[in-house]
């Protein structure tokens, strides 16, 4: 402090000699945080902005590969994409939005007991949480088909318990198999994504105060009572954060659905992977992607509105 | 409200036992209704762990809890008609100062919850602050506001754990003063623990002064500072001097002898206790005079420090023996003493008090300066 003040207290240092001497330092100062930023928004500009430019303006092409592309500003490749595959979009937000749900189900408790209970075994629990990430995203995949596969011992117990009927009841397989059906993609899904629930929930529950669930109690709150009405709003941010991260990338997933599910399950990443790599219709794939970029974004955008995100701070 | 029916509390034989650790020895106490009760110690002393137990957050190992003749010891916390206001106040960061307050009246379904919460914010004058967030209030208030949201509820007894210690001085007088206002208005019976002697002698009507989790005196707060029984007790309420001393003979107009580094002073009977020969003799800083007044308690040494504080000056006066005596006079326009002068030192024979000399004197003299 004193070494900042020093030349200005001085008598002798005349006021123009004071002025020259802060402005290059105040001017450095108000240019570092954009430099700093510079690495990074190159990044997104070269990353994101032009293969968004791109992929927009190639889904208003019109041609096939072996003619080439041309540009002709074909809305229509918009209304096709919705009314071939309007199914599969909706059955990846239903899918998504059951994932995300039961992994809140499973990832709440676990989060709360980690960030709440644990004592010193919270460091060990964390690294088992995010453990699954240390094998590739389909070794995870292939292993749950494995798991979840014929006469595996899953599928014998669930047969001998007769889960599979109340599965089959329900919908959700249309056999006494667990492979290739809604149930191993849901469950697929959940499994992959749960560790982007646990995290956030993990960081909002460890923060809580726990003299404040004292305090609800203190003024007749029952357990359940103070965890509705203290707890669960005090954790609402890592809800909007976990259920967000899971939510987003499980409604765009592909894997899944293509390793574990069937002919009925196909969700709209696998049709855009198709469309893509495969049939070559790139018009058409580039305006599934815009559809479903849209449809997320509107959705995530009421959700947080709902959520009511401004006053969780 | 006046028809509720509260009834005394009363801890019966209550314990706590944390491990190898005992934070409170078996402890019988009674609380009157309606009273202002102070829980005063050190720290880890356990009067916040007595405190927990009455309010239900902690289980106490053995003994009973009542109020009036209800038996509480086996209810949760949110079972129990007792409210507390925490030393962090632990406010509700999410909801506004009003929804703090109705909080608990809408646990058990009051109706007139918001109506009820609004006038309790006007008895701790917040009414214009109820829509804003804890966060965006002052230390004092968000204080205010806990102490609102736990009498809103008029609980049995409502428990106070140091609701003063985050406020700085100037603001902790004046909330000592609104809150011994607040207790005679609703009536409740408030049990405030705390470490400030000041604080508890100037708003409770009874202090329990606790060390090392037991109990050492109980009672109003003059009696206690005029009668300590223990030298804890006179050195952590207040300052004392005491002299090392053995009683001589019962004998005289009410009055006992005793010797004190050859000096021949006398104590009255009753300040005594029976059957004790070897004494440590207490007087009060300010029960000492400058000066001979005439009577039988007389001493000399030399003033090794002068200190004036505008409504008393403090003197320290070193005895031949080597202790030094603290003597606070006050300004009332007679004669000072300077350093390094030779001064008499007088007092009444009823103004000393006599405690079992096999006590540390220093015991709980220390351990106030750990606070501020």
């Amino acid at each position: 402090m004193a070494s900042v003040h020093a030349p200005q207290v001085e008598p002798q240092a005349p006021a123009l000699s004071t002025g020259s001497a802060t402005t290059p330092a105040r001017r450095r100062r108000n240019v570092v945080p954009y430099v700093l930023l510079l690495p990074g928004m190159l990044w997104l500009v070269v990353f994101f902005v032009v293969p968004m430019i791109t992929l927009a303006s190639q889904s208003l092409q019109e041609g096939s590969v072996d003619q080439g592309y041309v540009f002709t500003g074909n809305v229509g490749v918009y209304g096709e994409a919705l009314s071939q595959y309007w199914e599969q979009l909706v059955r990846s937000i239903g899918y998504a939005a059951s994932a995300t749900v039961l992994a809140l189900l499973f990832g709440y408790p676990l989060a709360y007991f980690i960030a709440q209970k644990a004592g010193r075994w919270k460091n060990i629990l964390l690294v088992l949480v995010i453990a699954p990430f240390f094998t590739s995203f389909l070794i995870r995949t292939l292993a749950r088909q494995t798991i979840l596969s014929d006469g595996g011992w899953v599928a014998t117990a669930a047969k001998t318990t007769h889960v599979t009927d109340l599965l089959q009841l329900l919908r959700l397989t249309e056999n006494d198999r667990l492979m290739a059906s809604k149930f191993a993609v849901i469950c697929g899904l959940t499994y992959n994504f749960l560790p982007f629930m646990i995290l956030p929930l993990y960081a909002s529950l460890e923060r809580l105060d726990g003299r404040l669930v004292e305090a609800a109690g203190d003024l007749y709150a029952s357990p359940r009572e103070a965890f509705r009405h203290v707890t669960w709003p005090l954790s609402l941010p890592g809800v909007v954060a976990g259920t967000l991260l899971t939510f987003i990338p499980a409604a765009g997933d592909f894997i899944n659905s293509k390793l574990l599910g069937n002919t009925n399950t196909v969700m709209i990443g696998q049709v855009i992977d198709a469309q893509f790599l495969r049939v070559l219709n790139y018009p058409l794939a580039a305006a599934l992607s815009f559809v479903l970029l849209v449809l997320i974004v509107t959705l995530v955008a009421v959700y947080v509105r709902r959520a009511g995100t401004e006053e969780l701070v | 409200m006046a028809g509720h029916e509260s009834g005394d509390l009363r801890l019966a034989g209550i314990s706590k036992q944390f491990e190898a650790f005992t934070a409170v020895h078996p402890l019988d106490l009674t609380v009157p209704a309606g009273s202002f009760f102070a829980l005063l110690g050190p720290s880890g002393c356990g009067k916040t762990t007595t405190l927990r137990m009455v309010a239900g957050l902690e289980e106490p190992t053995g003994g009973r809890i009542l109020i009036g003749d209800k038996d509480i010891t086996d209810t949760r916390a949110y079972q129990r008609n007792v409210n507390t206001v925490f030393q962090s106040y632990a406010l509700f960061p999410h909801m506004s100062v009003v929804d703090n307050v109705s909080f608990g009246l809408k646990r058990r379904g009051d109706k007139n919850a918001d109506r009820k919460a609004k006038e309790a914010l006007e008895l701790v004058q917040l009414g214009e602050v109820a829509r804003k967030r804890p966060s965006q209030l002052s230390g004092g208030m968000q204080q205010r506001v806990a102490l609102a949201r736990a009498i809103v509820n008029r609980p049995d007894v409502l428990l106070l754990d140091e609701p003063l210690g985050a406020l700085d001085l100037k603001l902790r007088r004046q909330m000592q003063i609104e809150l011994k206002r607040i207790q005679s208005e609703v009536g409740l019976t408030f049990i405030h623990v705390t470490h400030d002697q000041e604080e508890a002698m100037t708003m409770a009507d009874t202090i329990a002064v606790m060390n090392s989790g037991r109990v050492e005196q109980l009672g109003d707060p003059a009696t206690l500072y005029e009668h300590p029984r223990s030298t804890f007790v006179a050195n952590f309420l207040g300052q004392s001097n005491l002299l090392r001393a053995t009683v001589d003979r019962g004998e005289g107009n009410g009055v006992v002898e005793v010797t004190s580094h050859g000096h021949r002073l006398e104590v009255r009977r009753d300040h005594v206790p029976a059957g004790v020969r070897d004494i440590w003799l207490g007087v009060r800083p300010e029960k000492l005079r400058l000066g001979d007044s005439g009577g039988p308690n007389r001493l000399s040494g030399q003033v090794t420090d002068v200190s004036f504080t505008g409504v008393a000056t403090q003197y320290l006066v070193r005895m031949p023996w080597g202790r030094e005596l603290v003597v606070v006079q006050q300004n009332d326009g007679s004669g000072r003493a300077r350093a390094g002068e030779t001064v008499t030192i007088s007092w009444a024979a009823e103004h000393g008090f006599a405690l079992d000399a096999s006590q540390d004197a220093d015991a709980g003299a220390q351990l106030e300066d750990d606070h501020g």
